[in-house]
């Protein structure tokens, strides 16, 4: 895990004092279940955070919250701007500037991989085709496969296809980028190839919020780690402290369960 | 003790597998000879082959072309075979296979039907095939309209102001949706139904006063035979198809009258034998219409064909979406593709590729359901068979005439089959 730190290159990655992500007083529920209770964070331009927390605890829901994937009842979310309300034109423009990459990667199989890149930035941004086919090689270079980009998906490895998944939601130029559980799904000799690609992500300045278990990824280049739990954020820190000094009996004991062994 | 220590130090080719596992031999034994019941199998599939073509194959042999009645074809079967030998008299078809192909279409108009068969398959050409230009789409659009000048006659003014009618909806969704959007699709819908309705009429009657183009126009009772079978039900399959989309995504919309409505249509109409739906349109339809409305007897049916494939289509279609992953659509919704975008570019290419062969099952019934319009006394091949029988001459001939009818629908839904099976194989990305 030290290794990875020092291999880290910070140079660019810098806080700004401007808020990307701004959620308020934020509650949902799934008919009568609360899933998400009283959701307070406040995401500068520039941060890598890490949510982690036991399954079933609304982490995923909650990122999925930022994007619309799924809809919250009550408090605010403003999202570079844009409150995300019921008006359809607000969600896309929040959908057109957040990057989002699935744990199941969800690339379109009857697409290659050349095609999975462009169709958003053709059709969403209007983007002529040539110039999205170049974007598209130079996100397939910056993720190192494109040799892949005639191929479809059901062709490449998982970790490929979810590198492919990161370069397709780059070329939409996001200025945030999501991620729920990238390697969760990934064969361990792949996992490392995912991190070093959402490394080098965070290398360039990327506002990211992750959730995921890779603690080793959270303490090389989070600068905030929040740990949530039925449904409400427990404990919240900067990685070091978070790992070396847990305040909350509950973070105490989900961390000796994953670092346990 | 030696130690546990192994290291490898050349990797294994790979080498052919043994003679027993390849070739000819190898795979009669896998495929026909394997067990003891496969065995039998084999050799009674064998025995009744044998038995088939040794029963019809000297029937077969012995046809006759050329005769102008059934007495004068077993005579001279007797002649050539001798006395009691049964054989085939296709004279009959030889006789009367325009009638069976076109009804009791003129036959001085025959190139008419025959055009527009030839126009159809270049129509279907941009559609079926991915190398053929696009710019020949434009054709495709246009030739429905083109078909029923054809097939029917009249002014050449009244299909394409039908055409015009289209171009007149978009431009209203145009205009008026700069407004509001919701209205835009409402204009777009009621504009050109009055057009179609009290415009059309009077409109390709004054062009026509001015640049008389027509072609002899014919009633729907002159159509029949194959002509009619491919009429109907090459249009409900056109028809249906999209049709069918627009119910399938109506009944998983969240908006609860598009759904409910979705619903009963799909419901109501699958529930309800095809025979009703061809006597409602043959006999009810009319009390509805204002009176003095000639409504065509073949658009009624088509209509009512269309209606009852479409519900099925919707069915087939929704197993499709059904059997997509949930991610797919939130990958199109992360992305910023809004709904018709995502449906258009990501949902339907997938969900009608897993449908193709139920929508092409669905085709394939369609196309053999037209038959049954012999019961509004309509004149298809089935139809002209008997009154090809009730005929003097051709009194107690029943098997060649019902083999070449029964052919002639092979063919078509033999192609529909082998096209959908190229289809699903160039469509094949998945690679499991």
């Amino acid at each position: 895990m030290a290794e990875a730190a020092t291999a880290v290159n910070r140079s660019k990655m810098t806080v700004s004092d401007e808020v990307a992500i701004q959620i308020t007083d934020m509650n949902k529920w799934y008919g009568t279940f609360h899933v998400l209770r009283d959701i307070n964070i406040t995401v500068n331009k520039g941060e890598r955070i890490v949510v982690c927390g036991p399954s079933g605890s609304g982490k995923s829901t909650l990122i999925r919250c930022i994007n619309r994937l799924e809809e919250h009842q009550q408090g605010q979310i403003i999202v570079d701007g844009t409150e995300l309300t019921s008006d359809l034109k607000n969600i896309d423009k929040v959908r057109s500037e957040v990057g989002m990459v699935f744990q199941h990667f969800n690339l379109f199989p009857h697409l290659t991989i050349l095609e999975n890149l462009t169709l958003a930035p053709i059709w969403v941004r209007k983007v002529p085709k040539k110039e999205a086919e170049e974007t598209a090689m130079y996100f397939l270079q910056k993720v190192k496969i494109p040799e892949q980009a005639h191929k479809y998906p059901g062709q490449l490895s998982g970790g490929q296809q979810q590198r492919v998944a990161i370069a397709r939601s780059l070329c939409m130029k996001p200025r945030i980028m999501l991620f729920d559980e990238p390697t969760s799904a990934l064969d361990p000799e792949m996992i490392k190839e995912v991190l070093d690609t959402m490394i080098s992500l965070a290398e360039d300045g990327m506002t990211m919020i992750c959730v995921t278990h890779e603690m080793g990824f959270a303490q090389a280049v989070a600068n905030r780690v929040i740990f949530m739990d039925q449904g409400q954020i427990v404990e919240q820190n900067e990685p070091r402290e978070f790992f070396n000094n847990p305040q909350s009996d509950r973070t105490k004991l989900f961390l000796s369960q994953i670092l346990g062994h | 003790m030696t130690s546990p220590l192994y290291v490898r130090t050349t990797m294994i080719p790979p080498k052919n597998p043994p003679s027993s596992q390849v070739g000819i031999v190898h795979w009669i034994r896998d495929n026909l000879f394997s067990s003891g019941t496969n065995i039998f199998l084999t050799l009674a599939a064998i025995y009744a082959v044998y038995v088939l073509v040794a029963t019809i194959g000297p029937w077969l042999s012995r046809s006759v072309w050329n005769a102008s009645s059934l007495t004068e074809c077993r005579a001279i079967i007797a002649a050539t075979y001798g006395e009691g030998k049964s054989g085939a008299c296709f004279a009959v078809i030889n006789e009367r296979w325009q009638q069976i192909l076109f009804g009791f279409y003129p036959r001085d108009l025959y190139w008419r039907p025959t055009l527009t068969l030839v126009l159809m398959l270049v129509a279907l050409g941009p559609i079926l095939f991915s190398w053929v230009p696009r710019a020949m789409l434009w054709f495709s659009v246009c030739f429905p309209a083109l078909a029923f000048w054809l097939l029917w006659g009249g002014t050449i003014w009244f299909p394409v102001m039908i055409l015009v009618g289209f171009a007149v909806g978009y431009l209203a969704y145009r205009v008026v949706s700069a407004i509001n959007g919701l209205a835009g699709i409402i204009a777009a819908i009621i504009v050109p139904v009055i057009w179609w309705l009290y415009l059309c009429g009077p409109l390709s009657d004054a062009v026509q006063s001015v640049v008389p183009i027509e072609l002899r126009a014919l009633r729907s009772a002159d159509f029949g035979g194959f002509l009619l079978s491919a009429v109907i039900g090459i249009s409900g399959i056109a028809f249906s198809l999209p049709l069918g989309i627009l119910l399938a995504l109506g009944r998983q919309s969240d908006m609860l009258v598009v759904k409910s409505f979705c619903v009963a249509f799909i419901e109501g109409l699958r529930g309800v034998p095809l025979i009703t739906l061809l006597f409602t349109a043959s006999l009810l339809l009319n009390y509805f219409l204002p009176p003095g409305t000639e409504f065509d007897i073949i658009m009624r049916v088509i209509i009512m064909v269309t209606l009852f494939s479409a519900a099925y289509m919707a069915e087939v279609i929704r197993g499709g979406l059904a059997a997509l992953p949930r991610g797919q659509y939130e990958a199109a919704d992360a992305l910023g593709l809004d709904y018709w975008q995502a449906q258009r570019l990501i949902i339907m290419p997938q969900a009608l590729k897993v449908s193709i062969p139920g929508i092409v099952g669905n085709f394939i019934g369609l196309f053999k359901d037209t038959t049954l319009v012999s019961f509004i006394s309509l004149q298809d091949p089935l139809q002209l068979v008997s009154s090809i029988r009730a005929n003097t001459e051709w009194n107690g001939i029943y098997w060649e005439l019902f083999i070449f009818v029964g052919f002639l629908f092979f063919i078509f839904c033999f192609s529909m089959s082998r096209y959908s099976m190229y289809l699903e194989n160039k469509l094949k990305t998945d690679h499991r």
